[in-house]
Order: structure tokens, then C-alpha cells, then sequence
């Protein structure tokens, strides 16, 4: 088998992004910690919902999985116990994954499969023109927030602790080496794992800019003898940030995943079993009933 | 000697009604009885009155009676609810504890059911006195609930199965020492011939697991948990998963995610979890996902009945998504029918690659009943149309062009490939797509693409979709689904006895809706009587709305919670002649 490049994991389809939309990073990011894992193509797939950024399993040659909106993580969630030897990458924006989808990415994290999930948080809707998201700020003006937001903005981050998350990381578009690395990392990890990007919508988010996040985002590669094992110290960083820091924020590989508690789970997927019923366990079964 | 008789107890929920149900059902199906048993219950845990009532009989009967022969009362209320349908003369077996007082009609044993528990070691095992007692009313050797006990507490120790046996002996004699055993309410033996017992919800599960279903992700709901806590203990052994999920949304798009990654999935939930998978049922129509959804109904609508029969979810089973998808709905009539069309309906849902969704009510789905053993060789495994990547080595040499999984082939199935697959890689998307899966808003395609799907089943009735039996050329047709088999069929009996001719016809597939076969089953019958357990007769405008016709077509309708009683029938067609 030659070895894989990122050109094996790009297609032919140009993405429906605006120029400069902080997905292209994103997209170039996957493609390129996926060649440097050495993943093939055909064992790899992305399940994303829908937004703009949910048009992104379309874009990476892969297996692609396009569901409906908010529900990348149930789908994604069901192919790895179909085939646990897939990489199964769930990607999508805020909107998918912190408002519809919350529930989902609250139980994914408590459940702890072994997904890598992505999100493309721009703190706007972009597919629907403008509207406020869950991330956007107190005070934020959109199509749906003429006279500024009333809401307050979840913090991803702090959720994803709070729900007990054994790896959390931050990238922003803009740094593509960073990005890169932690989510060659997070697919790594052995279990369920979120980068959070913070991905600027250039047409309908003129407050979250490029260089708002640049101004304002701390980066923990920066910050001297920043504990990443530390829940504690990880908790405490987010809430200092109000959640705008990038880095591997939090990590701990010391705990099973849920694949491999399924108690009888095989190592051969599901998908390459014999579903053929022995006639001992059929009898043992009905002689329950007799 | 009696060849059928109805034994009901009754009691407050969550003081052993259940077990003592069970026991007794259990233990007369070992006999070689048919047993039918269906249980009254709230949606409690303690508390408020429930009953149990068996129907014990040497033919097979799939229905409760309109009457009870002995009932067994663990408090008052059981007696003033229960005593008015037990027969003239019938017997009332109640605790000492409670001073019972009873109506005239029947004879009343008054037996120190919890006092004679105490002395055998514990006031829980009245349930055990009161089978001995049902034991010498019914001429029952005492056996046949003794084998039952050293069996069931056989783990527990000698003492306790002692304690169990002593406990049934004493309410025996107390029974007998009362003259209780004279009453011509003795069953002749059966034939002890050994059968399975189970509810619609066993059988649904047994099928799946025989089907090869090896992923069940699912969220707990009355009256469908009974698959999932089935299947959680016996998919250990063949490597499958269940996965409680955190909502049906959730259980839906990760059913759909398990078929599209090559499992066998499937889901169960009743009316309200149903109306939550709609939209994800639109995407597994769209994206052509093979996945198999129970919808166990009950009574609507909102939280409605919870614990109750209904038969309403037709029209949300048929037509509950957006837009136009392809779809199969099956409704299958007993146990049997239930551990078959499992097999059948992961077999459809992979020909066809489309969602199946299995109906069952509540009745069908919670009763428990005699059923002949199921043969596993009669379920045939077979995944559709799979292109392997051997197969795409062979016939796609490196062109550059992605598999075609929505390829248009003149029969709208196209092969699938599974992610992992050399070679197979394609997109698979809700949007409209093109034949490589990738979104396409192009108006011939759009065209093709909706045809391809929706023309499926073009002409097509899938076989057995109805059975009929019965008179030809009769007064009455009696259209059921479900666990009304049972009402009709028996009330078809009366009918003939009274004269008037009658055929029970008992649809099985709702989708393809099989016109010509219901038509041709229908078109010989005078009048048309179409029996379904809701408000508005959904079966009924079905029949309009896919053109299958008859000039004299009526609904007899219940939607009170309540099962079909054969005399509901019987009554409704007398009143038409």
C-alpha cells in the first residue's frame, strides 16, 4: 500500500463556503492529520448535520454521511458500533451542536464513544442568513437580535467539562499547524473527544472576526506549565477565558471507553459478523418461555 | 368438566397480582393448556387496583372472556370492581384479612390467605396460598403449581421451596376442607403437550435477535421496553448492542447510523417516540437506510393511555414524515406472527432499502399467550444488494469516479457499499442527490431520483399481506389487524351459531397497501365490518383512500383503552341485521 498524502483524502467538489470562511482551514485540517495518520480513505468517515459547515462530508474524500440538523452525533454514534475499526469524525457548527443538538453532544460526551467531533463555531447562523447562535455573546446583534442579544452565550468548553469530557481542545482557523495537531490528536484519543474552532463567518458575523479571535484568544501552547491533565486547572482556564483559549485544554486517557465495556462486544465489527443465530442459543432462548 | 374457563386476580398494584398471574399462567401452559393472559394496569408502580386475567382452555383462544369464572381478590376494591362479570355461581376467593363481603351471585371463600403465608414463614407467599387455592377449586392436581415453585425457587434453597410447597398445600386443603372443590368448576386435563408463553414484545425481540439484528439503540417507553431489556440480556452472547439513548431522535439517527454502517439495526418505541423519529424516518427514506422501527401503540393521543389498547398510530405509521418517501408498515396478529415478521421485515428493509416499521398494540404486545415453538430455520437471512469491495476490484478499474450508490436501475434498488469498503467510497446526503450521492438541485434528476424511490413498490403486494377464513359468500366480512384476531374470530363463531354467516379477514401489511388482494377478499361478503380500536377509523379511510370498495362498509370502533371483547363484535353486527 503506497502511503497516503492529503491529496488522497481531497475530491473534486469545491465547497459552497464564501471566500475566507474559516471552514477551509478546518476542512484542510482534517485532511491533513488524517495523511499524517496514515489513514486510508475507505476507513474513514465524517457524519455532519446541517449548516453551513455541515456541508463539510461532502468536501474530504471519505465516506460521508449528510443527516439532518443537529443529529450527526446519534448517526455518527451508530456507524462506530456498526464498525468500530472506522474512524468516525462528526463535524458541524454551533448551531448543530450546541442548540439542536445539545442534548446529543451532552449524552455523547457521558457516553464516550470513540468519535472524534469537530465543530465549526462561528457564534452565528451563515446557512440561514444571520441569525444569533447559541455562542453569540450578551448583546449581540443579528437578524433575530435587532436590539441585541438577551440571552447569554453557552461556553462549549465549560460544557463539554461539566459533562465529564475526557478530551477537549480548542484550534482556531487561522492557526492550521495548531489545528492540525489537535485533532490528529483527538482521533488518537480512545474515546470521545471535541475540538471546538473557532471558525469566523466573513459575511454575517462582523464582531467575531479574524482579529477578534486573534486579539482575544489566549493560547495555552503559550502559557508556561498549563496542566492539561488537570481538570481543575482545565475548568478554571475556560471560565478566566470566558472560553476563548485554544490548546489541548484537557486530556485523560485513563478511562475505557464505551465500546470496550459493551460487555460480549466482539473485536470483529458488526458489520463483518455472521448474523447467522446458533440453534444452541435459539433453543436456550425459547426454553426460557417453555 | 370444564374445557375453558377465565381466572382473574386482582389487587392493589405492586402486591404480587403479577407474579401470582404469571405463576398461574405459566404453570397451566406446562399442563398443555392454551393460556391467554392480559393484565390491567396504570402507569404506577404502587398503587390503584390492577388485575390479571387468564383464560384457561383446551383449544386456542387469542382473547380474554367476556366473563370470569373464579376471581381471586387481594383487597375490596378488587371484589366491588372485578365481582360483577364473574358468572352466576362463579367463585370469589378472597383474603380473611380484609373481612371481605361479596355480591350474592357468587360463592364467596373467605381464606386467611396472609395469615396462613405468616405461618409458613412469610406474608408474601399468600400468592402461593392463594394457588392452592385456586388449585382445589379448579381440580388441578397440586402439582401442577409445586413443579413450578421448585423450579422457579430452586436457587434460593431447599427451606424456601419447602416453605413455598407448604404454603400452597394449606391453601389447597383450606379450599377443600370448605367444600370449595365441588363446585363444577374442574378443567379436564389436558394433553400435556409443552408450548412457549410469551408476549408480542418476547417474540419481537426473539425475531430480531434471529434475524441478525446485532444493534438496538432505543429509549424506554411503555409498551416497548420489554424488547430492549430483553435484548440487553441476550446480545452479550452474539456480540450485538443496546444503547439506551437520551431521546428517540437520538435512537432513530442512530439506528439509521448502525444500518448505514452495515448492522442490522433497529428501534422500538410506541405513538409519542414515534412522532419524534419522523423527521430522522424522512432521512433513512431519503438516504435509502434499511432500518426497522416497532411501534408498539397505545392509547393516544399525547401521553393518552399510556397502559391501554389503541390502534391509532395507522396514519402516523403510513404517512407521519415529510415529504413522499418510500416506506413498509407491516402488522402482524400474534407471537408467532410477530417472531416471523421480524425476520421478514429486516429482510424487506434490506431488499428494498427502505424503513420498515413493525406495528403491534398493546394488547398484542403485553399479553402473554400459548404459542407453538418457533423454527429458526424458517428465518432466512438475506442482506439485499451489497457491492463488496471484491466485487468493485472487479468491476470498477481506477477510473477516478465515485461508487454509484444511488445508481438508477430499473427496479430503484441500487447495491450499497458499507464505509470501510475499498473502493466504495460516495456521500451520502438528505438533500437530493445524484447517483454518487452528492447534492443535486437538478430538475431531471430531481425527477429521477423521487422515482427511483417512491416506484419501489410499483404494482408490488407483498405475499401473505391478509389471511381469510370463514364462510364464503358470507353476510358479514369482519376486517381486523392485530391483536383483534382474537375478538373476531370469536365473535365469527357466535355469529354462525346464531345464523349468520360470517368471514374474519385480518390484514397484516398497511404498506404496499395490498388493494387488489383486499378487494378480491372483501367483494363476496354483503356487508363489510371493519373492527379497529380508535376514534376515527383509520383503517376504514384507508381503505377509501388507496380505492378498495364496497357498498355496505361499517366501523365498529372502541377507543375506551379497552380490548376487543368477542361480544363488542357479535353485538355490533346483530344490531346491523
Amino acid at each position: 500500500m503506497a502511503t497516503v498524502t492529503v491529496k488522497d483524502f481531497r475530491n473534486d467538489v469545491r465547497p459552497n463556503w464564501c471566500p475566507g470562511c474559516g471552514d477551509f482551514s478546518v476542512q484542510a485540517s482534517i485532511q491533513r492529520a488524517l495523511a499524517s495518520l496514515g489513514k486510508q480513505p475507505h476507513e474513514v468517515a465524517v457524519i455532519s448535520g446541517i449548516g453551513c459547515s455541515g456541508r463539510i462530508s461532502g468536501y474530504i474524500n471519505a465516506y460521508g454521511f449528510h443527516g439532518v440538523h443537529g443529529r450527526a452525533l446519534p448517526v455518527a454514534q451508530g456507524l462506530k458500533l456498526a464498525n468500530r475499526d472506522l474512524t468516525v469524525i462528526a463535524a458541524g457548527g454551533d448551531g448543530d451542536g450546541f442548540a439542536i443538538g445539545l442534548n446529543h453532544f451532552m449524552h455523547s460526551v457521558r457516553r464516550n464513544m470513540d468519535v472524534t467531533y469537530i465543530v465549526m463555531d462561528n457564534h452565528i447562523y451563515g446557512l440561514t442568513k444571520g441569525q444569533h447562535s447559541p455562542t453569540s455573546a450578551h448583546g449581540f446583534t443579528a437578524k433575530t437580535t435587532p436590539t441585541g442579544n438577551i440571552e447569554n452565550a453557552v461556553v462549549p468548553a465549560q460544557l463539554a467539562l461539566g459533562a465529564g469530557i475526557d478530551f477537549l481542545a480548542q484550534g482556531f482557523s487561522s492557526d492550521v499547524n495548531q489545528l492540525v495537531s489537535l485533532i490528529e490528536q483527538a482521533i488518537q484519543h480512545k474515546g470521545f473527544s471535541l475540538v471546538n474552532v473557532f471558525s469566523p463567518c466573513v459575511t454575517y458575523n462582523k464582531v467575531n472576526t479574524y482579529d477578534f479571535f486573534r486579539e482575544n484568544i489566549v493560547n495555552l501552547d503559550n502559557l508556561d506549565g498549563y496542566d492539561s491533565t488537570s481538570r481543575v486547572e482545565a475548568m478554571k482556564t475556560v471560565i478566566e477565558t470566558e472560553g476563548l483559549c485554544t490548546g489541548l485544554i484537557y486530556r485523560n486517557d485513563n478511562r475505557q471507553d464505551f465500546e470496550d465495556q459493551i460487555p460480549g462486544y466482539l473485536t470483529t465489527p458488526i458489520a463483518q459478523q455472521n448474523l447467522q443465530l446458533s440453534p444452541e442459543i435459539f433453543a436456550e432462548n425459547l426454553k426460557e418461555f417453555a | 368438566m370444564l374445557e375453558q374457563l377465565s381466572w382473574k386476580v386482582g389487587g392493589l398494584q405492586g402486591e404480587g397480582v403479577e407474579s401470582t398471574g404469571e405463576t398461574f399462567a405459566v404453570a397451566l401452559n406446562r399442563r398443555g393448556y392454551y393460556v391467554y393472559s392480559f393484565r390491567q394496569f396504570s402507569s404506577r408502580i404502587k398503587g390503584g387496583h390492577s388485575n390479571d386475567k387468564v383464560r384457561v382452555s383446551l383449544k386456542q383462544f387469542r382473547t380474554s372472556t367476556d366473563y370470569t369464572d373464579v376471581l381471586l381478590a387481594f383487597d375490596q376494591d378488587t371484589i366491588d370492581l372485578e365481582a360483577g362479570e364473574v358468572r352466576n355461581g362463579g367463585v370469589v376467593i378472597a383474603d380473611e384479612k380484609f373481612n371481605p363481603t361479596a355480591p350474592d351471585h357468587v360463592h364467596l371463600f373467605t381464606v386467611p390467605l396472609t395469615r396462613i403465608a405468616e405461618d409458613c414463614g412469610s406474608a408474601i407467599m399468600k400468592n402461593m396460598v392463594s394457588l392452592g387455592a385456586s388449585a382445589a377449586v379448579l381440580g388441578l392436581p397440586i402439582e401442577t403449581f409445586t413443579e413450578v415453585v421448585e423450579e422457579r425457587f430452586h436457587r434460593k434453597g431447599q427451606k424456601v421451596v419447602d416453605q413455598n410447597i407448604e404454603a400452597i398445600r394449606l391453601g389447597y386443603e383450606f379450599i377443600k376442607d370448605a367444600g370449595g372443590s365441588n363446585l363444577e368448576f374442574a378443567l379436564k386435563p389436558a394433553d400435556g403437550t409443552r408450548r412457549l408463553f410469551m408476549m408480542g414484545n418476547d417474540a419481537l425481540a426473539l425475531g430480531a435477535l434471529a434475524a441478525g439484528a446485532r444493534v438496538m439503540p432505543a429509549y424506554p417507553i411503555t409498551p416497548a421496553s420489554d424488547v430492549m431489556e430483553y435484548l440487553i440480556k441476550k446480545f452479550p452472547k452474539v456480540g450485538g448492542v443496546v444503547v439506551q439513548t437520551e431521546d428517540e431522535i437520538a435512537a432513530m439517527n442512530m439506528t439509521i447510523g448502525a444500518a448505514y454502517g452495515g448492522a442490522r439495526s433497529f428501534t422500538a418505541t410506541s405513538g409519542p417516540g414515534l412522532a419524534l423519529m419522523m423527521e430522522a424516518i424522512g432521512l433513512a427514506g431519503m438516504t435509502e437506510m434499511p432500518v426497522v422501527i416497532i411501534d408498539t401503540q397505545r392509547g393516544g393521543p399525547s401521553t393518552g393511555l399510556p397502559t391501554k389498547q389503541e390502534q391509532s398510530d395507522l396514519f402516523s405509521g403510513l404517512f407521519g414524515t415529510h415529504g413522499e418517501i418510500p416506506k413498509i408498515v407491516l402488522f402482524p396478529t400474534t407471537p408467532e406472527d410477530c417472531f416471523y415478521s421480524m425476520g421478514e421485515a429486516f429482510n424487506l428493509a434490506d431488499k428494498y432499502q427502505c424503513p420498515v416499521i413493525v406495528l403491534t398494540d398493546l394488547q398484542l404486545s403485553l399479553s402473554k399467550q400459548t404459542t407453538e415453538p418457533f423454527q429458526l430455520d424458517k428465518v432466512t437471512i438475506d442482506r439485499g444488494s451489497i457491492a463488496t469491495a471484491d466485487m468493485l476490484a472487479q468491476e470498477r478499474p481506477a477510473s477516478g469516479e465515485e461508487f454509484k450508490r444511488y445508481l438508477l436501475t430499473d427496479t430503484g434498488i441500487s447495491p450499497r457499499a458499507f464505509p470501510g469498503t475499498r473502493g466504495g467510497i460516495h456521500k451520502v446526503t438528505g438533500v437530493e442527490h445524484s447517483e454518487d450521492g452528492r447534492p443535486s438541485e437538478a430538475v431531471t434528476n430531481r425527477k429521477n431520483m423521487m422515482e427511483k424511490r417512491l416506484n419501489k413498490f410499483q404494482g408490488i403486494e407483498l405475499p401473505g399481506s391478509l389471511t381469510r377464513t370463514g364462510d364464503t359468500n358470507p353476510q358479514v366480512a369482519i376486517l381486523g389487524m392485530g391483536a383483534n384476531i382474537g375478538a373476531i374470530e370469536e365473535a365469527c363463531e357466535r355469529l354462525r351459531e346464531e345464523g349468520i354467516t360470517a368471514a374474519h379477514v385480518q390484514l397484516r401489511t398497511l404498506l404496499p397497501f395490498p388493494v387488489q388482494t383486499l378487494q378480491q377478499a372483501l367483494s363476496d361478503a354483503k356487508y363489510v365490518v371493519v373492527v379497529e380500536n380508535n376514534a376515527t377509523g383509520q383503517l376504514r379511510h384507508l381503505l377509501s383512500h388507496f380505492g378498495v370498495e364496497h357498498p355496505q362498509i361499517s366501523s365498529c370502533l372502541k377507543y375506551d383503552g379497552l380490548a376487543f371483547l368477542p361480544t363488542d363484535i357479535q353485538q355490533f353486527v346483530k344490531g346491523m341485521f
